[in-house]
């Protein structure tokens, strides 16, 4: 009885629940994360122009993507991107850099041991723990099939 | 003496008189549909202080000084101090009134923090155990976030249904003597839970225990919704209050337009981008000791029925996979002789 009116109510909050404006969220997505591998597209072709070779090349990109993102995670503005963009700054590599500046600046009234030290990684924790298990599993199993 | 009403009321011989409000809030309120309402605006929410539970601290401390001085009182003169807030421990709350010297009770119903204060304080006050008791409740939208959520700076979006937690600290000074709106019914709620999980659907979790809440207050005083000039639930916003009129409609209770939410009064949802409408314990806190307290003075409400509404839960909770329970706490205040 208890479940079954549980059921029902929660068919009732689907329908007073207004849902997110998809086909906008995904543009502005589209358009942001694309101006971001833009702008990565052209950081790497300068590198290259000035000799780099490919590998330092993307090297150097992610490098200063990471560290531009995490500046402006601190000057406040990345949120507000993120706000705007969704997935579209959350899935580039600036939005892993977001992740962990994020909680460094909340958490560092705590002190830099128990708060940046211990919640640095509250949010990149998990996806830098499986990406570290799933490329281990990866590398056993390239290691026997290759 | 009080009387115990039906299932879950009490009705007051001796009722506590509201004396004084005080109200203060953050930027954003500040910017909001009741800006005129409210004592104080801060220009920072950090209240100059370092860190964003300080801050509430000192918005608490600052606003229960000013709602004892409008009373015309002095600390010494206050019996008890009733308050809370979200903070892990209260600490909001605590660390706020620590220097005052007076006696404390601390409370916890969540976002319904003001609704329990104000019973408990009426309770004191017409058993006799109380003079003159300040009943307090605030929040801080930065200080939630960091606790119940993520990170202020992380770039997300939030959900249609997701409320914005109100910053700011109400106050209301009940006495046995006085001038001013009495409090004369409390009806408590009950905890009612129907299994909603969704953190950003706060108002769906609570709007089944306000509307439990509501039935039982008119059939425990014999009264109907139109006795009442307003009533006015805490924080339940656009979703939760739709959600309350559809469950009391099925039950053939109508409450018009005498029904309104603290949290959609508080912000203007098309130009402050605040979703469903705003929440936390000072939402409806705010609302009462600015808004509501001042149009019971003028006259404009004559009969209110204030439920602030809560959901009971804890980032621990919910992890573990517990649903969001509501809970509602009704107070009748009204301009008696």
């Amino acid at each position: 009885m208890d479940k079954q009116k549980q059921q029902e109510y929660q068919k009732m909050v689907e329908r007073a629940s207004p849902n997110s404006p998809i086909f906008a969220d995904c543009l502005r997505a589209f358009l942001v994360g694309g101006i971001i591998c833009t702008i990565g597209q052209c950081i790497m072709n300068f590198c290259l122009s000035m000799g780099a070779d490919m590998e330092n090349a993307s090297t150097y990109t992610s490098v200063i993507l990471v560290v531009a993102a995490s500046i402006l995670t601190g000057l406040g503005w990345y949120g507000k991107l993120g706000k705007f963009a969704g997935a579209g700054s959350i899935v580039p590599i600036t939005g892993f850099s977001n992740s962990v500046t994020s909680p460094a600046v909340e958490f560092k009234k705590e002190g830099y041991v128990l708060g940046v030290g211990a919640k640095i990684f509250l949010i990149a924790g998990p996806v830098i723990l499986y990406g570290v298990i799933s490329s281990m599993l990866v590398g056993i199993v390239y290691y026997f099939v290759r | 003496m009080a009387v115990h009403i039906g299932k879950q009321s009490v009705k007051f011989d001796l009722c506590a008189v509201v004396t004084a409000t005080a109200s203060t809030v953050g930027t954003k309120e500040g910017e909001g549909p009741l800006k005129e309402y409210f004592d104080v605006v801060l220009k920072d929410n950090l209240a100059g202080k370092d860190s964003w539970e300080k801050a509430e601290s000192e918005i608490a401390r600052q606003n229960i000084s000013l709602a004892i001085k409008k009373a015309g009182l002095k600390n010494e003169d206050v019996d008890y101090i009733i308050t809370g807030d979200l903070l892990n421990q209260c600490c909001g709350s605590t660390f706020g009134i620590r220097d005052m010297g007076i006696p404390y009770f601390g409370v916890f119903g969540a976002c319904s923090t003001m609704g329990e204060a104000m019973a408990l304080g009426a309770l004191l006050v017409d058993g006799g155990g109380a003079k003159r008791v300040v009943a307090a409740a605030s929040s801080h939208f930065c200080s939630a976030e960091k606790q119940f959520r993520f990170p202020l700076e992380l770039g997300t979006q939030r959900p249609q249904t997701a409320t914005w937690t109100v910053t700011g600290d109400g106050a209301a000074v009940l006495e046995r003597k006085g001038k001013g709106p009495k409090i004369t019914g409390i009806t408590t709620g009950k905890i009612v839970d129907m299994g909603i999980t969704d953190g950003n659907n706060m108002g769906a979790a609570m709007a089944p225990a306000a509307a439990d809440l509501i039935e039982r207050h008119l059939k425990d005083f014999g009264v109907a919704p139109d006795y009442y000039d307003v009533i006015a639930t805490g924080d339940l916003g656009y979703v939760g209050r739709s959600l309350v009129c559809e469950m009391l409609e099925q039950k053939g209770i109508t409450l018009g337009d005498r029904y309104i939410d603290c949290g959609i009064e508080i912000f203007d949802r098309e130009t402050q981008d605040t979703h469903s409408g705003g929440s936390g314990c000072a939402c409806s806190a705010v609302t009462f000791a600015g808004m509501l307290y001042s149009k019971l003075k003028s006259g404009e409400i004559n009969r209110l029925l204030f439920i602030p509404t809560g959901a009971l839960m804890s980032p621990t909770s919910l992890g573990q996979g517990e649903s969001i329970a509501g809970i509602a706490h009704g107070v009748v205040i009204e301009n008696v002789r």
